[in-house]
């Protein structure tokens, strides 16, 4: 399993999201609520607008130009006009770095 | 002279398409995150006390025109009643189609639905023509709002302020809808697993629209009708002149919006009608600010925005000529002036869509 270095934790603001772009893959990285990481495709699923402007709420992120909302957690699409979820990726911390498997997976560690 | 192809499987999508018009990216004002995420966080209370001014005014002025009728007297208080049901709900149906309104989701959909009902719109097949407008805002062939399409019918948006043309086409749509389904511009933008909700919406209407006009019909009084449907023809006027001051004159097939889409300072009135609308160029680079917040992201970038014009007035003497030269020369547009403060428009995003180059058709 190979894991990506994404980002330092302190990159992330609790409840906001960063978007990195891995060899033309736009992946976004949350920082929750409850304090775990957690990463998805970064592009909605409805247009492919970049989720990087979105506002993240809880556990929700909303898609900046047409109000599509997801679990950022599951990947589930909650609001129209998103209908299909985002993918999800695995995620752990190591010695204060966010890495992400690519391969897939929807856990998050603290 | 041809007459431009809007349509959603013309010519002119084909070459939106081609020119890399379609769901592009567009050029946006520069806003620091941590203000842009303080702009858009939500709250009630706000549209909470909005929504009870704007029923209770409502339901105030509809029982005076109950307690007056039949007399002349209560024809002010139907004038005013108009104006909210057939224009402030135009508003209401945007805000909280974007969902941005309300904090809470269900008050977002509530409003929506009813907004939508009065506004005599699909909710459901307006919410993803909505969403297509914000992604190809006046690219034509792509954006089904386009509210005046070149060259222009003068008469026809005479008519518009009288709802007439609306209306009619409303209820031919949602008969359709009820019981045929959707026409081939619709099933452009409206996925398949969403007909059902367009139809039960459709059906639904129908009832209310059916048992007002039997109730009409059986009293032998437009009473109930004054009370729903009539209001969106006698109130209109008003959603109809803010909404062609959105765009109405202005550049189309650009990526831009400080090209396509203007912001009007208004009376107070009028914003509260409009909730704020009227900061149109604000809303349209960044759709996720609630309409409250929309007067601070103007002060924001404002400086980086063609000036707003001063009111109402200003606005359409700006527009109006343009619109009438556009009879003859459907390829110009109204070119405004940036501050010296404002980074330069971004022609080089669009340059060359349809043949032409954007900055040769200038005011």
């Amino acid at each position: 399993m190979i894991w990506i270095d994404a980002c330092g934790v302190e990159d992330i603001s609790p409840e906001d999201l960063i978007s990195i772009n891995y060899e033309g893959q736009i992946l976004a990285i949350y920082h929750g609520p409850d304090g775990k990481f957690y990463c998805t495709s970064g592009l909605c699923t409805h247009e492919s607008v970049n989720l990087a402007d979105g506002l993240v709420m809880g556990f929700v992120i909303e898609c900046p130009r047409h109000n599509g909302q997801f679990d950022y957690r599951t990947g589930q699409a909650l609001r129209t006009p998103a209908c299909d979820q985002l993918k999800t990726y695995a995620i752990k911390l190591e010695r204060g770095r966010v890495l992400i498997n690519l391969v897939g997976g929807d856990t998050a560690l603290k | 002279m041809k007459a431009r192809d809007y349509s959603l499987r013309g010519e002119g999508t084909k070459h939106a398409i081609e020119a890399g018009l379609v769901a592009a990216n567009w050029y946006h004002s520069d806003v620091p995150r941590s203000q842009m995420k303080e702009l858009m966080r939500r709250s009630d209370s706000q549209a909470i006390k909005d929504t009870i001014l704007l029923y209770g005014c409502m339901i105030a002025l509809a029982s005076m025109g109950l307690y007056l009728w039949p007399t002349w007297w209560s024809a002010p208080c139907w004038l005013a009643y108009g104006v909210l049901y057939g224009s402030a709900s135009d508003s209401r149906w945007h805000e909280c189609g974007h969902g941005t309104a309300f904090k809470t989701r269900w008050m977002n959909d509530l409003v929506y639905e009813i907004a939508s009902f009065m506004i005599m719109r699909n909710s459901v097949v307006w919410r993803w023509s909505h969403a297509r407008h914000h992604t190809d805002t006046y690219i034509v062939g792509h954006d089904p709002e386009i509210a005046i399409m070149r060259p222009p019918k003068i008469w026809s948006l005479v008519l518009r302020f009288f709802g007439l043309s609306d209306i009619k086409q409303y209820l031919i749509s949602m008969l359709r809808q009820a019981f045929v389904g959707l026409n081939a511009e619709e099933s452009c933008y409206v996925p398949n697993d969403q007909i059902p909700k367009v139809v039960l919406v459709a059906r639904i209407s129908s009832v209310i629209y059916g048992a007002t006009l039997a109730l009409s019909v059986y009293n032998a009084s437009i009473l109930p009708l004054m009370f729903i449907g009539l209001p969106r023809l006698y109130g209109a006027w008003h959603h109809i002149m803010t909404g062609l001051l959105q765009h109405g004159g202005l550049a189309e097939n650009v990526l831009d919006h400080r090209l396509n889409s203007r912001t009007v300072y208004m009376n107070p009135i009028s914003g509260f009608i409009y909730w704020n609308m009227n900061y149109h160029v604000e809303h349209h680079m960044f759709p996720m600010v609630p309409y409250h917040a929309l007067p601070k992201l103007h002060a924001m970038i404002g400086n980086d925005l063609p000036p707003a014009n001063k009111s109402i007035y200003a606005a359409f003497a700006e527009m109006v000529p343009a619109i009438w030269r556009q009879r003859s020369d459907p390829d110009y547009y109204l070119r405004r002036e940036l501050p010296e403060s404002a980074k330069p428009y971004r022609i080089d995003l669009h340059e060359g869509a349809l043949g032409r180059l954007p900055d040769l058709v200038t005011k």
